[in-house]
């Protein structure tokens, strides 16, 4: 046995992890060797959202649920119209698919170009936060605030606010974007954006050495397509077992309670499965446009990759997928001709819907029953970072032992710490989910 | 004058507020040369024992949230209340309205033991605040007049006018002539009237006017055939706190 003897008890406790959304401590309990603890707790307060949502009209419903999440607000905005929109009977025009789909390379690009920049690069350089940056790489840090600036623009141009969206509501758009402004957004991202991604992708080259190699082969589950890079719309798609409606997402989710978390966990086929770019990058791969496919090539991510650390990476190639899918949707609504419809909020049915879209960090499932009045009785929501909890404890518990030996406290410290982040949680959103039926 | 030492905290909400200060992208390298910013959990790892100004997220609903706020306001020699949720309980106070036992058992079931939860409350029904930046998310503009204040030295006057009257200068078409419920009329203004600027309704998350006409309101909403107590549905969404007992 070469195992440092000096390690075979680890006791861990980050507290408050930083540079991640919300509140969450990691824990890892070893003791002579045998590993007893190693897990993410969940310790965000709880909102519970639905006894806000419990009776109000539908007209609120996307207002409500996008408060679970300032990050994830468009997202969640979305996925809920998605859900009221057919729990109603609210047929919606193409003008309206396309700038929602448009919304959400906005939300997608932002995101994720936060993530790579302000919270996980600094990891990489060494570093406790992107400041310092600012001093030692302005030209890196200077792309990264535009590159968001220019994603938060379509955002604003188009949802009248990239934080809690402000246009989108059931049946459509309350306002919509001249061709002037759509010209000018086409133009940036074509002059600004793309060679700004390029550039990303070189940077990210030159950090991939500082991303530890890990491998742990799970279940992948994302929206899948036979059109598009499915974001917006999609079956259910798993590694494992393949596609299904999403009307069996109860069935591809199985939520459970777990002590150490006030988000609950999920599972399928396996005891965990993974959510987000590197499950999009596993299912979708092929519809991703070539200069996309290129960088991947580039940054060495493969189809049927098992490193969740590379999650960042598939974030970097996902990125220019959106900025060069945003100029193709801007092309056709240009050619379409913007115009103001108005909102279909008609309701032809009241009933139960299902919206499922696919948000940063991963897939989110909305589910509604509306009652005669419009409003809301019954309300369920699964969000991505709490698909993922179980499997980052997992990742955890087949990390520790295999570094234990070979790797001081702080660097497996360091590597846990690198390792939740790339899943880039978002612990606010993870704890409002909502699974309630409500007693009248 | 040495740079004042700025810390940024969050609490029960969605950190909206802390993503809107991070998507100040033009300003962002102009307001961090002003201030030390010495701890930021969401952006980065330092911890500081004591700070000029706090900004703080969120409305405090668990029983550790009233043991850091108390922490922080000792620390701090001012405190900023970040977005509605900090100022008014937010979306979260709603569920003030509902029995707790209720609440808890609806998410969690049997388990529920395991995640302790308090009534939803804004951070100046427990300690002194000494600045509001109002809105949900906060109002990027407002967090601006509140931060160049601090950091001249000068007061931040609060404003103190209902969103009709930004709203009436912006020229948009009311959204009660257009057949929606509103709550432009009883909400604070400072926002330049964003949401009815896109052609939404206001849906009041800046919080109430100090002395809201509130019978004017329903007088409005009458006039133009609307239900009011669906408007007061809408009107609890942010000031389910404030409206403690307050009925149509």
């Amino acid at each position: 046995m070469s195992r440092d003897l000096g390690l075979e008890n680890l006791d861990i406790n980050v507290k408050h992890l930083t540079r991640v959304e919300g509140h969450g401590n990691i824990v890892v309990d070893m003791k002579n060797g045998v590993l007893h603890k190693a897990q993410l707790d969940i310790v965000e307060a709880p909102r519970y959202f639905e006894a806000l949502l419990k009776g109000r009209s539908f007209h609120e419903a996307a207002i409500i649920t996008s408060r679970i999440c300032g990050i994830c607000s468009l997202g969640h905005q979305l996925t809920s119209l998605k859900a009221t929109e057919q729990a109603l009977g609210l047929a919606v025009t193409e003008q309206t698919v396309l700038l929602r789909k448009l919304l959400i390379h906005g939300a997608t690009l932002q995101s994720n170009v936060l993530h790579a920049y302000f919270l996980a690069a600094p990891d990489f350089l060494k570093v406790g936060s992107v400041i310092p940056l600012v001093a030692t790489h302005p030209d890196v840090v200077l792309r990264a605030l535009r590159m968001k600036k220019l994603a938060n623009d379509i955002g604003d141009a188009v949802g009248g606010r990239a934080v809690h969206p402000i246009t989108c509501v059931p049946g459509g758009f309350t306002h919509v974007p001249t061709a002037d402004t759509l010209r000018l957004l086409r133009k940036k991202m074509v002059e600004q954006m793309v060679p700004d991604w390029l550039a990303t992708v070189e940077t990210m080259k030159a950090l991939a050495g500082a991303i530890p190699v890990f491998e742990r082969p799970t279940e992948y589950i994302s929206l899948r397509s036979d059109g598009d890079y499915a974001l917006y719309d999609g079956d259910i798609c798993s590694t494992d077992t393949g596609r299904v409606p999403d009307s069996e997402y109860r069935r591809m989710t199985n939520e459970f309670i777990v002590p150490h978390s006030s988000s609950k966990h999920c599972k399928v086929s396996r005891s965990s499965y993974m959510v987000g770019a590197l499950a999009r990058w596993n299912n979708n791969h092929d519809k991703l446009c070539p200069e996309a496919l290129q960088a991947a090539a580039a940054l060495g991510l493969k189809p049927g990759c098992t490193n969740p650390y590379l999650n960042t990476v598939a974030q970097v190639v996902e990125a220019g997928h959106c900025a060069l899918d945003a100029v193709a949707i801007i092309d056709q609504l240009l050619e379409m001709g913007p115009r103001y419809e108005k909102p279909n909020q008609e309701p032809t049915q009241f009933g139960t819907g299902i919206g499922s879209t696919e948000v940063p960090r991963g897939i989110l499932y909305h589910e509604y029953t509306y009652d005669r009045q419009a409003r809301i009785v019954k309300a369920n929501c699964i969000i991505p970072t709490g698909q993922n909890l179980a499997n980052i404890d997992d990742d955890m518990k087949k990390l520790v032992p295999e570094v234990v030996a070979t790797k001081s406290k702080e660097e497996i410290t360091s590597w846990l710490e690198m390792l939740v982040r790339a899943y880039d949680p978002c612990i606010s959103c993870s704890v409002h989910m909502l699974d309630v039926e409500f007693m009248e | 004058m040495a740079k004042p030492r700025v810390a940024i905290f969050d609490f029960t909400g969605c950190e909206g507020c802390e993503l809107s200060q991070l998507n100040f992208e033009d300003q962002l390298l102009d307001i961090l040369a002003q201030v030390d910013i010495v701890e930021w959990r969401e952006a980065m790892d330092d911890k500081a024992d004591e700070y000029d100004i706090a900004f703080v997220e969120g409305a405090l609903s668990t029983p550790d949230c009233i043991k850091r706020i108390h922490d922080i306001r000792r620390r701090t020699k001012v405190l900023v209340a970040l977005g509605a949720c900090a100022v008014d309980g937010g979306v979260n106070a709603i569920k003030n309205l509902h029995p707790i036992e209720e609440v808890r058992a609806t998410v969690y079931g049997q388990d529920q033991y395991l995640f302790p939860t308090l009534p939803a409350l804004p951070l100046s029904a427990v300690v002194k605040v000494d600045y509001n930046v109002r809105g949900c998310p906060m109002t990027q503009a407002e967090f601006l007049r509140v931060f160049t204040s601090l950091v001249m030295g000068k007061q931040f006057e609060e404003p103190d006018l209902a969103v009709c009257v930004e709203c009436k200068l912006n020229e948009n078409e009311c959204v009660y002539e257009r057949g929606m419920i509103c709550l432009g009329p009883v909400t604070r203004a400072g926002c330049n009237s964003h949401c009815t600027n896109f052609g939404q309704y206001c849906i009041g998350c800046r919080g109430l006017v100090s002395e809201p006409n509130l019978k004017g309101m329903n007088e409005v909403l009458t006039s133009h055939g609307l239900a009011v107590d669906e408007a007061w549905k809408r009107l609890q969404l942010y000031n389910a706190y404030r409206l403690q007992g307050v009925r149509a």
